[in-house]
Order: C-alpha cells, then sequence, then structure tokens
C-alpha cells in the first residue's frame, strides 16, 4: 500500500465531484484527501485526490476514472517530482501566561498567527502532511481547541503544465467549482 | 408512469404552473424558484460553451471536432422490413458508416417530416428534441407519458418518422430498446417520465450497462425550480443512474437539449457502447429555443481508441506464431464490433480453437470444426478444459467475468494472456494481460490478420495437431447432453433443442435468466451474430419478453423466440399486451418446470433438497391460503402431480389463457411426441404473438457446472462425475 496522488483535470459542470468521489466508493477505493478547486481555464477544474493503494489497483482506479466523460486528464504526482501542500487552521488555547511559548513554537514551524482573543490563538500553516502532523504535536500540550485541515493540493515542479496539452485555452472570466 | 392530471398534486406541480404564471406567484413560491433557480445557474452556467465560440476556432486538440458532422452526408437506411444481413447485427465498428451514422446527427433518408426543416426556426425544447430524434434517424422510441414528460409527447404525437411504442411497465421500454439495439446496431430509445417512470428503467439501465448495449433513455423531470424540493414524482435519476449509465445528463435549458441528445447518442453508440440517460427538465421542454442541426459536440473528455497500437499487434502475432496450445477467447466484443467475419478468417489462418462466451454466441459459428463452444461455469468440457490448459489466450472482447474465469488464480494458469478491448479499463482488471491491446474487436482482428500472416511468411507456423487431439477427445468423450426423464414427461432441453432446430439459424432467440438460458445458450445451434440476446452481466429475470418485443420491432422479418422460463415469464409479460395492440408478433417458449429452476438447482447441489421458495405453484411456509385448486393447496407437502404422476408446472396463473386473456394465441404441451407439432403450429402464426405453455421435469439441471468460487478444473460434467483431463480418443 501505498499513497498517491493524483491531479485530475476535469470539466466544471455540475456534478462532476459526484462522480469522482462515486466512483472511488463503488469500485471500493478510500480517498485520504480530495481537493477541488478552479484552475486557469474557466472550465476545467483541477481535483487533487490523495489514495492509499497498492499499483494494480491504482492503475485500475485511474483507467476507470480515464473513462468518466467529464475527465480530461489524469497525472499521478510524484512525491520527489512535485511540491505538495496542505493547509492547516488550528485554535490553540493560550493565555497571558502560555502565549509567548505558543507563539514561539509557531515561528519555528513558520506558521503564522491569524486570530487572536483573550484566551486562544488561531494558527495557520501550510506545508506536507508529516510538518503538519509535527505542528499539531508540538501545540497539542497548550490544548487544542479545533482545527481543520485542507486536501492536499500539488503541482509538479519545473517548468511544465499539465493543461499545456489538450486543453483549450478559454480566458478566464470567473472562478467556478465542481459541485 | 401515471398521468399526474389525475392525482391530486398534479396541477401544483405540472399543469398549473403557466396559469400561474399570469396571476402572480405565491410568496412561498418565489422563495423556493429563485434557491432552485440559483441552484441551477450555479449548476449548469459554467457547463455552456460560450456561443460565440465556435468549434472551428478551437485547437483540434481541444475538442473532438474532426469525429463531429460537418455537413449531413445522407447515408442509405434500411427499410423496417429489410433484412439487415449476417454482418449487419451488432454495433458496426466505428469507421463504418452504419456506426456512426446515429451518433453523428447525420440525417438518414427518409420522408421529412415534423420538426426536420424547422432548423433555425423557434421552437419549443420539446419540439427540438423530437426534432433531433428525426434526425438522428430514430425511427421507434418505446415509453410511457407521464406528467413531467407531457410536453415532449405532444409533438412525438405529429412526428411521422419517430414511432412511438406505448409500452405497459417501463421495464419493458427499456428492455425493448437494449432488444432493439442489439438486432439493429443502432441505440434503441426508451422514454419515461419523471420519478417512478424514470426509476422504473433502472433495472434495463444497469442490464445494458453490464452488457455494453447502446440504449439512450430519455426521461423527464420536474421543472428545474422545482429540483431539490421533492416536489411530486420528482427522482434524482441521473443520481440513481451515475453507476449504471455510461454516462447521463441532467438538461434544464431548452437551447441544450438538441446538442445533449445528439451527444447522448454519440457516446452511447461509440467506444464501448452503452446506456446513456438524458434528463429533461419539464420547463426546458417548454420553453423555446432556436434550433440548430447538426450541433457540434462538447465532450472534450471523451476519445474512445479505435485503432490498435501496430507494435502490440505485432507482438501477439509474435507469440500467436509460437503457441502450442493457443485458444480465441471471444466475448460480445467481437458482435458488437461486427468482427464474425474477420474472427473466422482468423480462426483459420492459425487453425486456433474459438470459445464463444454467453455474449458471443453466434459470433462465431457453432457449426465450425474449430468452435468449441460456450466456456463458463455451464459451458462445456472442451470449451472449459481448453482456456484452462491453454498457453496462450487471444482474448478478443472478453472480460474474464468470473463467471468465465471460475477461481480466478487458478484460471488458465499457464496461459500468456493477449488481451484486445474497447475499453482500456478491462485490460488487467481481473487477470493481467501480457500483450494489451486496447481497439475495436474488428481493427484488432483486421491488424492480426495481417501481422499473422506476415509470421507465417517467415515460417512461423505452429504445429497445433497435439493440441487438437487433446481437444477433440474431450469433444467427443464429453459432449454436450441431457437425459429423458423416466417417467416421460418433457426434457426442457429436448424442447429448446427442437426450437433452434426448427426455427433455424436465421431465427432471433431471446433468452431469460436461469437454466432455461443456459440451456438455450448450449443446445441452440447459434450460426449467426445479432441472432443471440440474453441478460448476461446482470442476469436480469424478465429480460426475454419485452426484449424479444424490440427485437421484433428493429427486425420486423425475422421470426423472434423469446425462450423463457415460468419465473422469469410472470416478471414482465403485461408487454404481451404491448405486442398484440401494436402487431409485433413474438413467439414465446414457457419452460415450465413451475420453479425458479435455477436457484432450485443450486439448492439440489448445495442446500441439501432444502427447497426454499423456489417452488412457485405452493405456499412456502405455511397453510396454502385461497389457493382455488385444492389438489395444489399442500402446503409443505410434494408437488402435486398430475393423473400421469407427472410434474404439473406452473398452473396458476394459466399461461394459455392467460395468453389469450392478452389477445395472443396460447398453446401447451406436455408431451414429447408433441413438441414439434406445437412449435410447427407456433411458427405458422404470423398476424399476433404466440405463446407456448411446455410443462417440464422439475429436477432437470444444467451441466455441466463449475460451482460458484470453485476452480474450472473442477468442473462437474454430470452429477457426480469429474472429467478425466488425461483421456485420449
Amino acid at each position: 500500500m501505498n499513497r498517491h496522488t493524483l491531479s485530475v483535470l476535469v470539466e466544471n459542470k455540475p456534478g462532476v465531484l459526484v462522480r469522482i468521489a462515486g466512483l472511488f466508493s463503488r469500485r471500493g477505493f478510500n480517498i485520504d484527501s480530495l481537493a477541488v478547486g478552479p484552475t486557469e481555464h474557466a472550465d476545467i477544474s483541477r481535483m487533487t485526490i490523495v489514495v492509499n493503494c497498492a499499483d494494480h489497483p491504482l492503475e485500475q482506479v485511474t483507467k476507470q476514472l480515464n473513462k468518466l466523460i467529464n475527465v480530461l486528464k489524469i497525472v499521478e504526482l510524484e512525491n520527489v517530482g512535485s511540491v505538495q501542500r496542505e493547509l492547516l487552521l488550528i485554535k490553540v488555547r493560550a493565555d497571558l501566561e502560555s502565549r509567548s511559548r505558543v507563539l514561539e513554537t509557531v515561528a519555528l514551524f513558520r506558521a503564522k498567527v491569524v486570530d487572536v482573543a483573550q484566551d486562544a490563538v488561531t494558527v495557520e500553516a501550510t506545508g506536507n502532511r508529516d510538518k503538519l502532523d509535527a505542528l499539531i504535536r508540538v501545540l497539542e500540550p497548550f490544548g487544542i481547541k479545533e482545527l481543520v485541515q485542507s486536501g492536499m493540493v500539488a503541482l509538479g515542479r519545473g517548468g511544465r503544465s499539465i493543461t499545456d496539452r489538450a486543453l483549450r485555452p478559454v480566458e478566464r472570466t470567473a472562478a467556478g467549482s465542481a459541485q | 408512469m401515471t398521468d399526474q392530471t389525475t392525482t391530486p398534486a398534479g396541477p401544483r406541480a405540472g399543469l398549473a404552473d403557466p396559469a400561474r404564471k399570469g396571476s402572480g406567484p405565491t410568496p412561498r413560491d418565489l422563495a423556493a424558484r429563485a434557491a432552485a433557480r440559483d441552484a441551477t445557474d450555479a449548476r449548469s452556467a459554467p457547463a455552456q460553451p460560450a456561443p460565440a465560440q465556435p468549434a472551428p476556432a478551437q485547437p483540434a486538440t481541444a475538442q473532438p471536432a474532426p469525429a463531429q458532422p460537418a455537413n449531413g452526408q445522407p447515408a442509405a437506411q434500411p427499410a423496417p422490413g429489410q433484412p439487415a444481413g449476417p454482418s449487419a447485427p451488432g454495433q458496426p465498428a466505428p469507421g463504418q458508416p452504419a456506426a456512426l451514422q446515429p451518433a453523428s446527427g447525420q440525417p438518414r433518408e427518409r420522408p421529412q417530416a415534423g420538426f426536420t426543416e424547422a432548423v433555425g426556426a423557434q421552437l419549443t425544447g420539446a419540439q427540438a428534441l423530437v426534432g433531433a430524434l428525426e434526425r438522428l434517424g430514430v425511427d421507434v422510441v418505446f415509453g410511457i407519458p407521464g406528467g413531467a414528460i407531457l410536453p415532449l409527447y405532444d409533438p412525438l404525437f405529429d412526428s411521422v418518422s419517430v414511432r412511438h411504442i406505448l409500452v405497459r411497465h417501463e421495464q419493458g421500454a427499456g428492455h425493448a430498446a437494449a432488444g432493439y439495439a442489439q438486432v439493429t446496431g443502432r441505440p434503441g430509445v426508451c422514454m419515461a417520465t419523471s420519478g417512478p417512470g424514470a426509476t422504473n428503467l433502472v433495472t434495463p439501465l444497469a442490464d445494458a450497462y453490464m452488457d455494453s448495449v447502446p440504449v439512450v433513455a430519455i426521461t423527464g423531470q420536474v421543472p428545474s425550480a422545482l429540483i431539490g424540493t421533492d416536489g411530486f414524482q420528482e427522482a434524482d435519476i441521473s443520481g440513481i443512474t451515475l453507476p449504471i449509465t455510461k454516462h447521463n445528463f441532467l438538461v434544464t435549458k431548452a437551447d441544450d437539449i438538441a446538442r445533449t441528445i445528439a451527444e447522448a447518442f454519440h457516446v452511447a453508440s461509440t467506444g464501448r457502447p452503452g446506456p446513456v440517460l438524458v434528463d429533461v427538465a419539464k420547463d426546458a421542454l417548454q420553453s423555446m429555443t432556436e434550433f440548430h442541426w447538426p450541433v457540434p459536440f462538447d465532450l472534450p473528455g471523451y476519445h474512445p481508441v479505435t485503432r490498435p497500437h501496430s507494435r502490440q499487434v505485432r507482438e501477439a502475432a509474435r507469440l500467436i506464431a509460437e503457441a502450442k496450445r493457443p485458444v480465441l477467447y471471444v466475448g460480445g466484443g467481437v458482435i458488437k464490433s461486427g468482427a464474425s467475419q474477420e474472427l473466422v478468417a482468423l480462426a483459420e489462418l492459425t487453425g486456433i480453437p474459438v470459445v464463444t462466451t454467453l455474449m458471443a454466441r453466434g459470433g462465431f459459428p457453432d457449426s465450425h470444426r474449430q468452435n468449441l463452444g460456450m466456456p463458463g461455469m455451464h459451458g462445456n468440457v472442451a470449451a472449459v478444459g481448453a482456456l484452462q490448459k491453454a498457453d496462450l489466450l487471444i482474448t478478443l472482447g472478453a472480460r474474464f467475468d468470473d463467471r468465465v474465469t471460475g477461481k480466478l488464480d487458478s484460471f488458465a494458469r499457464d496461459a500468456a494472456v493477449v488481451h484486445a478491448d474497447i475499453d482500456p479499463a478491462e485490460i488487467s482488471k481481473n487477470r493481467r494481460a501480457d500483450v494489451p491491446i486496447v481497439g475495436d474487436c474488428r481493427e484488432v482482428i483486421t491488424e492480426l490478420l495481417t501481422a499473422v500472416t506476415a509470421e507465417q511468411r517467415a515460417g512461423h507456423k505452429p504445429d497445433l495437431s497435439a493440441w487438437w487431439s487433446q481437444l477433440d477427445a474431450w469433444r467427443t468423450t464429453y459432449p454436450l447432453g441431457y437425459d429423458q426423464p423416466g417417467d416421460g414427461s418433457l426434457a426442457p432441453q429436448f424442447v429448446i433443442e427442437r426450437i433452434g432446430r426448427i426455427a433455424g439459424p436465421d431465427s432471433v432467440y431471446v433468452a431469460g435468466v436461469g437454466q432455461h438460458q443456459m440451456w438455450a445458450a448450449q443446445f441452440i445451434q447459434h450460426e449467426r451474430p445479432g441472432h443471440w440476446l440474453n441478460s448476461g452481466g446482470l442476469g436480469t429475470m424478465g429480460y426475454a419478453v419485452p426484449a424479444a418485443m424490440g427485437a421484433k420491432v428493429g427486425r420486423p422479418d425475422a421470426c423472434v423466440w423469446a425462450i423463457d422460463g415460468d419465473g422469469c415469464f410472470q416478471m414482465t409479460n403485461q408487454e404481451l399486451a404491448t405486442c398484440t395492440v401494436n402487431s409485433i408478433p413474438i413467439k414465446v417458449a414457457i419452460i415450465n418446470n413451475g420453479n425458479l429452476g435455477m436457484v432450485r438447482q443450486w439448492q439440489t447441489l448445495f442446500y441439501n433438497e432444502r427447497y426454499s421458495n423456489t417452488d412457485l405453484d405452493r405456499s412456502h411456509g405455511g397453510p396454502a391460503h385461497g389457493h382455488p385448486d385444492p389438489g395444489l393447496a399442500v402446503a409443505g407437502g410434494e408437488l402435486p402431480a398430475d393423473p400421469g404422476g407427472r410434474p404439473r408446472g406452473t398452473r396458476i396463473p394459466d399461461f394459455v389463457k392467460l395468453a389469450e386473456a392478452y389477445g395472443c394465441v396460447g398453446l401447451r404441451c406436455e408431451d414429447a411426441g408433441n413438441v414439434d407439432a406445437v412449435i410447427e403450429k407456433a411458427m405458422a402464426i404470423n398476424d399476433r404473438p404466440v405463446v407456448v405453455d411446455f410443462i417440464v421435469h422439475r429436477d432437470a439441471m444444467v451441466w455441466p457446472m463449475v460451482a460458484a468460487g470453485t476452480s474450472n478444473d473442477d468442473i462437474v460434467f454430470a452429477r457426480n462425475i469429474a472429467p478425466d483431463w488425461d483421456v485420449t480418443e
């Protein structure tokens, strides 16, 4: 079992997300994380899907994904050849006494405080899963009031773009998402 | 489903809408509509291609522009009564005019009528939909109207070229469309209204999906403002059918209707065929749009591959040249691509034995010496053994279904696998392919012929005589066969065999699901592609009667026999009314053993002869209540016998009387001596449907058999008899 990151370009049309998510579930695959958002083309959305599976089933699910009419392109992004990021927002208990130590930790992780209250601070951090897990572990002793984490987004390194070919250039007009 | 105007909720949901516009909507209405409108806009707005963006201006890579109809080049269309010919049934290969015709939006030569001349005119969405169907060459639609789809049925009423056949249940419409598609090679079309009408299509859509049959289903949907509000007869049919259609669409704007219908036909009939559903909101049918034809597709993500990779084909030819025990493992894809003639050529060029799966019966003639018959759970010993002992499988349009492979890890252990399929996802799905070939079967086989010929010219033609003597030994030692019951009652296999002999290879045979289906696959001699229809993948009881109806409509000249069980028949026999009323004279043979025979067989073999709920003529688990025949009202007792001491089959209902009630001719046969005479009598009746109730022995079993989950090596030839694989002639 390995973690695989698939970058999937899809038509920005109604119901596309459910087609993709439904395919994973009915073919017996668990999605670790899924992030979807607009791209530089108004009528194309990009999904970053992280799945935990062996190579053979991955090939099968990729082929099945490719059969979906609304799927334009699928690329597997290797860990080494790509930049992978998740976003974490975490609300940590921080009173006058502990606040400076919390801020020190936040600085160490190059995270930043985005909201302050009497008894808590909210911290924003980006990074890969390992870094964010480490941050959470270090902040845990202060008391985590709540946290939210995005799915992973990723881009391949270097100058090439997976949208270069096979996609029609359309002037970006409005941000839409494939809901 | 039902005409909703007769129900209290009807006017509110449907007919009163226009009137309400005049008198002003209620505040609650406005809020609901605004919410729904926002939702709809958000969902559909980005999907619209910019109107000012004509296809030619787009890069070729971005859109399958070359595949699109530029200017309609009329192609000849067979008249309804004209035989399609041996190679026509099934899905013709893309690239063949017949295959692309319905999909590409090119008009057929037919009486121009209705809305076809109205290009550029202002039409309602419903009129545009009918116009699109006419332009696509649709000649028959099976369906039932209802509230949400009523606007479509009005212009349909005026269409000269599109004949609508009113069925009795939407499931019948779906199977009929599939039957039509399989004998004509063109997409079959069914229609239903929203909610229950649409959900009744679920089974036939799932069936068509499993068997890759091109079907286009058009369903009405509640007005777009009501979508998501649990409106009357609302069901999210596009959501429901997501996993059982090749693709589906929800259309909420009249402007999208013609294009979407064209896309639906294109997707259904190209690549690996399959069902496509188009759900159209009522207000989209009612509002005005400008009709244009042909319409450019907006399918940037759909590029089926039909041309095989030549390097892979050469590699396959190299393996063929080296193999000592090769087998051509042929599936339904060969029939759908119209590759039967090419297959015969390849088999004869190489001398390789052929096995034809349940879906491929008729794709290679049974009379051909190289045909070993059907493999799989109820395949014959030679076909199963050939696969098991092969050193090379040349798999063409088949998918290593569990009913063929048995226990997968013991299937054809020593074989290298060449796997050609138009669907890349089938390749290496169940069994890893050593040589994967993505492409249309006909193109693959055509290129294989060239590549194999080149190998043979180079002197690489293996000697298969040892392999053949092994196969022939299995064939002669373990032929298909059956016993005549000792009590003089009818053997079901005999009935089916005689129907096949008397009706001949030109007839179309449509089976239900169960024992009779297996016997029909085994004991009818299948010679031609597109003459054997059955529910292979899904195993849908109730398939036969409506599918036979659709087949008869598609090929009115052909004799169409439904071979059905008494259990299956009772699931969809209401379509006999449709057949009678619309002059669709099919013939139905009910193989009546009074039981759910295949389930009973499993109970006999694996459940210690505990016949839980498989006897159709007896109450289970308590006293029989209200049974009009006291002789039958024996709870828990043995099946009552007729005066001759033989099983009676299902007598409730009386199928002869039922047939007569439906306006069909009803016949019954209980004696082997009468079988031919009754079949011939049925063959002579061509002005109305005929139903023959064959009362057969209930203990007959389908042999050979590979028990579910076991290895093909453990095939049982007949009860308690395992074949000796080392047998020699």
